[in-house]
């Protein structure tokens, strides 16, 4: 099962990988940390893999059918050695725990996995075919491309499978089904809302086992009788299955895949669990108990049962809630310390750069306790945990700017809100996909379904493209305005359309120092931009499918990028592999987002769940279920505590990072959220939707409420105060116009975009 | 209702007979039923299977229609050879076809001659993408400027008048609450739960308004009724654009209707107008919902049309462009507001018939009554006026060729006869079957019988000429050119120098400021008083001037078609007419 996805890294990017810090290039890293990188990276593919295997008592059946292909194939290529490690992994893992953060259980694995990939790429493709990912994965890690052939799936998707072939009598499934409903239909009222989470999963792998046995009416039937009665969230799902009717179908049914290979995750206090063993045991219920122990994974807790409403606040996801293991990890939100810059009183002189001087000003709260922001902060992670690129003296430049800047910056809160300018892309019958402004508000860029990214300067600054190297080798290369002097003054426009991709633009990210653009695009490649001559200097392709988001790394250097083949990578700009790769999301993976400390990162998809992933070592280090629909816009707040999401359901939740919790919940729109972005300091949280309006909401109430609430005592089951009008600061509608990006300027100043579709 | 449709979802399959259409299609007869539902199950599934993928595209598009590239892409996902040949266009049509008992519907492809294509002149390139910002909010509050969206939706507008009483919604009140915080009241907070105590009662509208919209309606009506006309063409365009108004709405009814009251008895041509343009600029405005405000309009322009005197020398000036334009309005207004309840249109013609069958109606009322029935469109005519054509050519020859009464009468003669004979022509030319005869005109139609004829002759070789054009061409031929002739003979004819007129203006309402180049009367200070110079000069040449132009501003192209059909009637002394108008309307 799982265990393949260490084959997801094959042994020529390993290296790759093992080498990276070395010669990044980008400096300030230590060789502890590439030790560390390296061993650490081993550990996360291991880890992973034990991921599947993490219950000893329930899925060890299916775990060990899933190995047995994988030995029996080992065998008959004659990888003895795979096949040893492999055994001894299984036997490991057993007792592994699932959560990620154990690196050191899975360092071996990790290492064993890698072996496997070195000695047969069939070996890898063939495995990863099991996997929870399915074979979009390893197509494009082994960068074979075989696109998802029904065909070839079909040897290892039976063992899968295989698992739905103990028959029952057809006819009894109803039945069964039907007492079970009825007893939890019977049960006092503090158990039942529980109870009833387990009807959905059992309804879908009952008729899928229907479905699998070929019996066609009965699953129709079936699903006629019950489909109703499961929680409206799910209608996605079960509007795939139910075109679902034939055993053919199940066949390189991404869906399907899912749904059995990854356990759906139910939290169930102890009291309820007790309850509907007894009764299945009484009733002699085989059928079900069996679905049960192999197909679902029941996180039992002590404690009070959960209501209805709070179990519908974490629910919806594609493989059920989140386990409470997942979510333990620690993780350091802090942010990184800023390299002291000495503003200059003297505003002409740029140049100081001594090593004494102000304490930064980025974030407000550290303003107000001055010099504690030399210290470090305690969740922060050491500076050097990731090899950041040194500053260069533009850069420093530039943070000397945005301190001037913040300084001018309007404090917002309840009483004084944000104005707010709307940038409106006129005539855009091509269809604008991405928008994305530069940090210092400067620059505009917007992705269009016909292929193109276009630039705007929204300063009275045009512009302009270096000249040509003929051009340039005249120029005195001493003279004080060498860089003025470099640019084609011919040149100078306010837009620049850049030519490239050959599919729409759906995910579009400036550098920080706004010397490059990232594109990705439908054509499965993403693209690095030079503003100074416009022009492609890169496509990094790997992704063989489309991608649909693409972020720069708030330090530059590193991006993210994730698409429809459901791995996120993590890329740096001057290698054409990626140096990570994020696999664990059972569907598309809809928008990647940075911590703003460059540690994390997080990435939305359409199985409904966020994950937090470690760069460091490739860890999931957080799961957040809840959302109803696929997620299409995530925003951290400028503390790097929280984070907030927003899908087509209309519904932003918020969370707390550290304590991995939902902590809000705000309803208003209603539409799909394309857009989410924090205030500078955090005060307010602004949310564009394609329902045409800005919303702006009190993300200090939002959070205060909650910081008063004592989180560990808790089992991690909030109570969320319904409070969305109260928290709710402003709704303002455009005219006919979705809100695809905000942004707030240095001055938190808001700027949004979209375009009018009159 | 979810669960219907999802049990719909579970057994949607398409029907066996496409699997036997599309084989034959591509040469495969006589299928097998049973190879007929495999087929048609699989390819159902596939079908969903790739609208699903397409659905992917189109959410990450950041679009709500789905479109053939979504699912082209979805193709290629899978990896399959996507569709070539099918672009987005927003509405393909399929055409149906049945016979031998079958039925089909496909997409049909003409063919296209290439020659066809290459020598049609290529089309405009459209503009280029192009990024415009404005101002959305400004510290919370959102401006209302054309770019943003009204701040009460038409919708919403409606429901507060018509059903007042309605549980406001969960989004209006919210709303309101916003509208609360953001004009800063004090109790904020304290206002949100207010209003939703109150949410049963009649929600409250504003009467106050900002000192900004007091500045704005202080010089948007200045403007409208103000002498420099740059500025009035400025102010109306506002009043027909600005999304914003909806709360100056009532104090913009009142202003006109006060203003026509008052301006009637005053005989204050130029003023009248002037209000009526306004009129015309509010009913343009798309984001007004000015139903609220019918009874007062509708008396104002219902007065334009029909009142006995409109101006000080009905014998010179040209007050018969007023009534045509007020009668316009009312038709516009008829079409746009009329209801089952409120009957507007059939009052309205109810109250023009009656005065213009009354034999003691002046030919000024007579012929508003006449131009407010032809506006409301060909049956109108046909019903009403044509049957009548007889009698009122008896009554105009009286005075045409009768011993002469009073000048004023016969250009009243004379106007109704011009207005009958355009606004009939068009109509008999349409309905009445070739050919046209003299004498069966005279017989028909009594006096005007013959001149009808030249005209229906003229209207329909016209039509024949331009078969598109016709209506605009008769309208250009027949009217401006007498308008223009009456009032500059009035203008030569007039004698010396008229004393100014004092009109008193109510105090509530500032119609304009005294005009430049008044001669001395001084206006007493207390009360505020507008002066009007009538006299010959440069005063009564500006407001000749500004009369004469206002048909062709106003007329815009789509408008002529219908405004130029139409024909005529009559009535009484106007102020019984307001009267009964105004109560009716009150």
């Amino acid at each position: 099962m799982a265990a393949v996805q260490g084959g997801l890294i094959d042994t020529e990017e390993e290296k790759d990988i093992k080498t990276e810090p070395a010669n990044d290039g980008c400096g300030n890293n230590n060789n502890n940390n590439t030790a560390n990188d390296g061993r650490l990276l081993n550990a996360s593919p291991g880890s992973i893999s034990s991921g599947g295997s993490n219950k000893p008592a329930t899925g060890a059946l299916e775990d060990q059918q899933t190995l047995l292909a994988v030995l029996q194939f080992l065998k008959k290529n004659n990888l003895s050695e795979s096949v040893e490690i492999l055994r001894r992994e299984a036997g490991l893992s057993e007792d592994t725990e699932d959560s990620k953060g154990l690196d050191s259980s899975g360092a071996g694995s990790g290492g064993a996995a890698g072996n496997v990939d070195s000695e047969s790429g069939d070996a890898n493709s063939l495995l990863s075919r099991v996997s929870v990912s399915s074979s979009a994965v390893s197509a494009s890690a082994v960068q074979a491309p075989s696109k998802a052939g029904a065909g070839e799936d079909q040897p290892d998707v039976n063992v899968v499978l295989s698992a739905y072939s103990q028959q029952g009598d057809p006819a009894l499934y109803d039945v069964y089904y039907s007492s079970l409903k009825k007893f939890i239909e019977s049960v006092l009222d503090c158990h039942r809302a529980e109870l009833s989470q387990v009807f959905y999963p059992l309804f879908v792998h009952m008729y899928l086992e229907l479905v699998y046995n070929n019996h066609e009416n009965e699953a129709k039937a079936f699903f006629e009788k019950f489909s109703g009665d499961q929680e409206c969230y799910y209608e996605d799902d079960l509007r795939v299955l139910s075109g679902m009717t034939k055993k053919e179908h199940m066949r390189g049914n991404e869906t399907l895949l899912d749904f059995r290979t990854s356990k759906f995750v139910l939290r169930i206090s102890r009291d309820s669990y007790q309850l509907l063993k007894r009764h299945l045991q009484e009733r002699q219920n085989n059928q079900i108990w069996n679905i049960i122990q192999e197909h679902l994974y029941i996180d039992i807790f002590d404690g009070m049962p959960r209501s209805k409403s709070q179990i519908d606040a974490m629910s919806g996801s594609l493989a059920g809630e989140a386990k409470r293991e997942a979510n333990k990890a620690k993780v350091f939100y802090g942010l990184l310390k800023e390299p002291e810059i000495e503003v200059p009183l003297d505003d002409e002189d740029e140049e100081a750069e001594n090593e004494e001087g102000k304490p930064k000003k980025k974030k407000p709260k550290k303003d107000s306790m001055g010099s504690k922001s030399k210290k470090q902060d305690p969740n922060a992670p050491s500076q050097n945990r990731i090899p950041l690129p040194e500053l260069k003296d533009s850069d420093k430049l530039d943070k000397i700017m945005y301190m001037k800047e913040a300084t001018k910056r309007i404090r917002l809160g309840p009483d004084t809100l944000p104005s707010i300018c709307f940038y409106s892309f006129l005539n855009a019958y091509q269809g604008l996909t991405a928008v994305d402004v530069t940090d210092d508000s400067s620059l505009i860029a917007g992705g269009f379904a016909d292929s193109t990214v276009r630039v705007w300067s929204v300063t009275p600054k045009k512009l302009r493209k270096v000249k040509s190297a003929a051009d340039l080798s005249l120029i005195d290369k001493e003279s004080d305005d060498v860089l003025e002097r470099i640019m084609d003054e011919k040149t100078a426009s306010e837009s620049k359309i850049l030519y490239g991709h050959s599919g729409p633009v759906y995910g579009i990210s400036f550098s920080p120092d706004r010397n490059y653009l990232l594109s990705s695009s439908e054509d499965g490649t993403v693209r690095l931009w030079s503003l100074q001559t416009f022009t492609c200097l890169v496509g990094y392709k790997g992704h063989n499918y489309p991608v649909w988001d693409t972020q720069f790394s708030p330090y530059g250097y590193y991006f993210v990028s994730g698409g429809h083949d459901r791995v996120a990578r993590l890329w740096a700009t001057d290698h054409y592999q990626p140096l990570r790769m994020f696999s664990g999301h059972l569907a598309d993976i809809t928008c990647t987002r940075f911590h703003p400390n460059s540690n994390y990162v997080a990435t939305g998809s359409s199985d409904r769940t966020i994950r937090l992933w470690d760069v460091l070592n490739g860890n999931c280090v957080r799961i957040f279920t809840g959302h109803k629909g696929p997620i299409h816009a995530l925003a951290f707040s400028p503390n790097g505590k929280f984070l907030a999401s927003g899908a087509t359901d209309g519904r932003v939740l918020l969370w707390d990072i550290g304590h991995g919790l939902m902590i809000g919940e705000l309803k208003g729109h209603t539409d799909t959220i394309y857009s989410l972005k924090f205030s500078r300091d955090g005060e307010i949280l602004a949310s564009g939707s394609m329902d045409n309006t800005v919303r702006l909401w009190d993300a200090m109430k939002a959070f205060d409420d909650l910081e008063t609430d004592d989180f560990t005592a808790a089992t991690g089951h909030i109570h969320l105060p319904e409070n969305s009008q109260e928290l709710l600061l402003g709704t303002y509608m455009s005219k006919s116009t979705p809100v695809v990006h905000l942004h707030f300027t240095r001055r938190n100043l808001l700027l949004a975009a979209g375009a009018y579709n009159p | 209702m979810a669960e219907e449709r999802r049990q719909k979802q579970c057994s949607v399959v398409l029907p066996t007979e496409s699997m036997k259409a599309m084989a034959e299609s591509v040469g495969v007869g006589q299928l097998q039923e049973e190879s007929c539902v495999a087929l048609s199950e699989e390819v159902s599934y596939r079908i969903k299977e790739i609208a699903q993928d397409a659905l992917k595209f189109m959410h990450h598009g950041k679009r709500r229609k789905l479109t053939t590239s979504d699912i082209d892409n979805a193709l290629k996902l899978k990896n399959v050879e996507p569709l070539y040949g099918f672009q987005s266009q927003e509405f393909i049509p399929f055409r149906f076809a049945s016979g031998g008992g079958r039925e089909l519907h496909f997409y049909e492809e003409k063919e296209v001659d290439l020659s066809d294509i290459i020598n049609t002149p290529l089309p405009r390139v459209p503009l280029d993408v192009s990024l415009k910002a404005h101002w959305l909010s400004i510290e919370g509050v959102q401006p209302a400027i054309p770019e943003n969206p009204p701040p009460a939706p038409k919708e919403q507008q409606k429901t507060e008048s018509t059903e007042p009483l309605k549980l406001v919604k969960p989004g209006q009140e919210e709303e309101s609450t916003i509208q609360g915080k953001n004009q800063g009241a004090t109790a904020a907070d304290g206002k949100g739960q207010y209003l939703k105590g109150l949410m049963r009662l009649k929600p409250r509208s504003t009467h106050e308004l900002s000192v900004e919209q007091q500045l704005y309606y202080k010089e948007i009506t200045e403007a409208c009724v103000g002498s420099c006309e740059a500025k009035r063409a400025e102010a109306l365009q506002s009043i027909a654009t600005d999304p914003g108004l909806y709360q100056m709405l009532p104090r913009f009814s009142t202003f006109i209707s006060e203003g026509v009251r008052v301006n009637v008895v005053q005989n204050n041509l130029a003023l009248l107008i002037y209000l009526m343009r306004m009129v015309k600029a509010l009913m343009d405005n798309p984001t007004l919902y000015l139903e609220k405000y019918l009874h007062e309009l509708i008396p104002a322009v219902v007065t334009c049309i029909v009142s006995k005197q409109l101006c000080l020398r009905p014998d010179v000036d040209n007050h018969w462009a007023l009534r045509d334009f007020a009668a316009r309005l009312m038709a516009q207004s008829c079409k746009t507001f009329s209801t089952t309840t409120n009957n507007i249109q059939s009052r309205i013609t109810k109250t023009f018939t009656k005065s213009w069958l009354d034999d003691k109606t002046q030919w000024t009322t007579r012929y508003g009554c006449i131009a407010g029935l032809s506006e409301l469109g060909p049956d109108v005519i046909k019903t009403l006026i044509l049957p009548r054509l007889a009698v009122e050519g008896a009554r105009i020859k009286a005075v045409m060729e009768g011993p002469v009464v009073s000048n004023i009468d016969k250009i009243g003669a004379d106007h109704v006869q011009s207005l009958l004979l355009k606004h009939c022509a068009s109509v008999i030319a349409k309905t009445r079957p070739l050919p046209d005869n003299v004498e069966q005109y005279r017989t028909d139609y009594g006096y005007l019988g013959p001149m009808l004829c030249s005209h229906v002759v003229k209207a329909r070789t016209q039509a024949a000429l331009q078969a598109q054009q016709v209506n605009r061409t008769t309208l250009t031929i027949t009217q401006p050119r007498p308008t223009l002739s009456v009032s500059q003979s009035g203008l030569s004819g007039s004698g010396g120098p008229r004393t100014p007129s004092i009109i008193k203006v109510p105090s509530s309402l500032t119609l304009m400021s005294p005009r430049p180049g008044t001669p001395s009367q001084p206006s007493p200070p207390a009360t505020k008083y507008i002066v009007m110079a009538t006299s010959a000069g440069a005063a009564s040449t500006q407001q000749r001037a500004a009369l004469l132009d206002w048909p062709c501003t106003d007329v815009s192209p789509g408008d002529t078609l219908e405004k130029c059909y139409y024909t005529i009637l009559i009535i009484n002394s106007i102020k019984p007419m307001v009267n009964v108008v105004l109560a009716k309307f009150i």
